[in-house]
């Protein structure tokens, strides 16, 4: 592993409080190394087109990390990841892409991650995304959830910096006495583009769902909300969507709740716009510069 | 010493301020009162630098600080209480006090700023400034915030506005104490009676000019005993015929 792929990991990895309990590092479309232990088990799929990770019943406190780096200009890596969390377990997955990209041949990677949570099960997966030099770098990731009675998932996900194109869909199917959080940050600068789609079923009584989407487009980039939440039983869901615009950046968002159920309970809400003035007043007189101000503003709203 | 020489602002055809002319001395608590509408936050926002005045000139300690902006005029040394309490998503009030301070500090070190505001001060150290809170706690925050620079000029715009009474008459205890350390010249902007028993010197603005200036015992007689009839109902006062 070189400077480059190790400054990559370093860029969409998350501390945790131990070392993974099971891993696969996947470079350039190949698995680079591999780890697991009794409880969870990493197979891969024919013909390298991506793993399978079992999590056994029981299993408590597993961390799985899933990294994937591509540094070879041109490649279009597509991987499916499947992850079969058994009953009452408790994990943390953290997966993320990191692209480095010198040269002029686009570099594409399209992540499918399927979650399969049985009953009780609880997982945190959170995923980052991360782009860098100056060929063109563009990510799909794909997530699906289908979560069984009583299972728990949150998932975090973010994309600071780098990626010039991707369309990110996250599909959820939720039984009863099931709740997922999904938490998304964005930021698209330069002429990036950014669309992210969810679609959640609230299939189960006290089926809950709350998705805050926080993003910031500045430049000439673009980003585009699509939400859209059903619900058929007795269930809950609230929506969020915030975003902030600078200079020309464009923003477009579309929440769509949908209550099949007369016991459905659904929120959404999105606002749009430019850094409230008086923000900004409050952080000068404090003494920073605007452009200093503008900078706490945003990180603080990504973080 | 700050000078506000002249200071004239207009809008709308209106004389908001019509030409202002104040000295403020160091290790003095001034209260700026008067009716709604008689220009008194525009004045503040004119020496902090966010409202431009049309003519006219500011000096700190000597110096024209007319043409500075409001970052430039913090680094030299003054402080702005916002009437309305900004909220920041993501930002935690640890995060706006290093800001304030302009070092990294511990949080034990944040908390003993809190604490002069009458914070109990681990409970909110790692909170958002955001609507989560109330408004005397944004309050109690932002005096904090700028209390934290130690500034040579501080100012508090209308400190009571938008918060209970109950949080209002503990707020005075954190003026008070603030009349008795602060080195630098305080100005407050107030209608409130407690807050202008601390005052050393009183001004009283009407339709954007100064209509007398002075110590508490005097400016007391105008503004609580003279106009008596006005309290009476339907009636009105022989000066304002």
């Amino acid at each position: 592993m070189n400077e480059t792929d190790k400054n990559l990991l370093k860029e969409i990895s998350e501390e945790t409080s131990k070392a993974p309990d099971a891993y696969n590092i996947r470079k350039n479309g190949k698995s680079v190394d591999r780890k697991t232990n009794p409880f969870i088990d990493i197979v891969p799929k024919e013909d390298n087109k991506g793993i399978d990770v079992y999590v056994k019943e029981n299993t408590l406190l597993g961390i799985v990390h899933i990294p994937v780096i591509l540094t070879e200009s041109g490649l279009k890596d597509v991987v499916y990841n499947d992850f079969h969390i058994g009953k009452n377990s408790n994990v943390i997955i953290l997966a993320g892409c990191g692209v480095h990209n010198d040269e002029h041949k686009d570099t594409e990677h399209d992540g499918i991650h399927r979650f399969y949570l049985e009953e009780n099960a609880k997982v945190k997966y959170v995923e980052k995304h991360y782009g860098e030099g100056n060929g063109k770098k563009i990510l799909n990731p794909v997530t699906e959830i289908f979560m069984k009675k009583g299972s728990n998932m949150t998932m975090d996900t973010t994309q600071i910096k780098g990626v010039d194109d991707t369309l990110r869909e996250t599909k959820a199917v939720l039984e009863e006495n099931t709740t997922l959080v999904i938490n998304e940050k964005i930021l698209t600068n330069e002429t990036q583009n950014a669309k992210t789609v969810f679609e959640v079923e609230l299939n189960g009584k006290n089926a809950s769902t709350h998705v805050t989407s926080r993003s910031v487009a500045t430049e000439n980039s673009s980003q585009e909300f699509v939400s859209n939440i059903v619900g058929n039983a007795e269930c809950y869901a609230h929506v969020e969507c915030d975003a902030i615009i600078k200079d020309k950046g464009l923003v477009k968002a579309i929440p769509e709740i949908y209550a099949k159920n007369p016991d459905a309970n659904l929120i959404h809400e999105a606002a749009i716009g430019k850094i409230a003035g008086e923000q900004l007043m409050k952080l000068m007189s404090l003494g920073l510069s605007e452009k200093e101000a503008e900078d706490v503003i945003i990180r603080g709203f990504l973080k | 010493m700050l000078e506000i020489k002249d200071i004239c602002f207009e809008r709308d055809h209106k004389k908001i301020l019509d030409h202002i002319n104040l000295v403020l001395d160091e290790e003095k608590f001034y209260v700026i009162t008067g009716p709604n509408g008689s220009g008194k936050s525009t004045l503040a926002k004119i020496i902090m630098g966010i409202t431009k005045p049309d003519s006219g000139q500011i000096l700190l300690n000597g110096e024209d600080i007319t043409s500075l902006s409001v970052d430039e005029r913090a680094k030299k040394g003054i402080g702005f209480a916002f009437q309305q309490p900004v909220r920041f998503k993501g930002l935690t009030v640890y995060d706006l006090l290093k800001i304030s301070v302009n070092k990294e500090i511990s949080k034990k070190e944040a908390c003993s700023i809190l604490a002069k505001v009458g914070l109990c001060a681990r409970e909110y150290v790692d909170r958002e400034v955001n609507a989560s809170l109330s408004g005397g706690e944004l309050k109690r925050i932002e005096i904090a915030t700028v209390m934290a620079r130690n500034p040579k000029v501080a100012i508090f715009d209308e400190p009571e506005a938008g918060i209970d009474l109950w949080s209002f008459q503990n707020l005075t205890e954190v003026f008070k104490d603030l009349e008795e350390l602060n080195k630098g010249i305080t100005l407050v902007i107030s209608h409130q009676e407690r807050i202008l028993e601390i005052a050393d010197e009183i001004i009283l603005l009407e339709k954007g000019k100064i209509k007398q200036i002075g110590e508490k015992e005097e400016m007391f007689k105008l503004l609580f005993e003279e106009p008596k009839c006005c309290r009476k109902e339907g009636g009105c006062c022989e000066r304002d015929r």
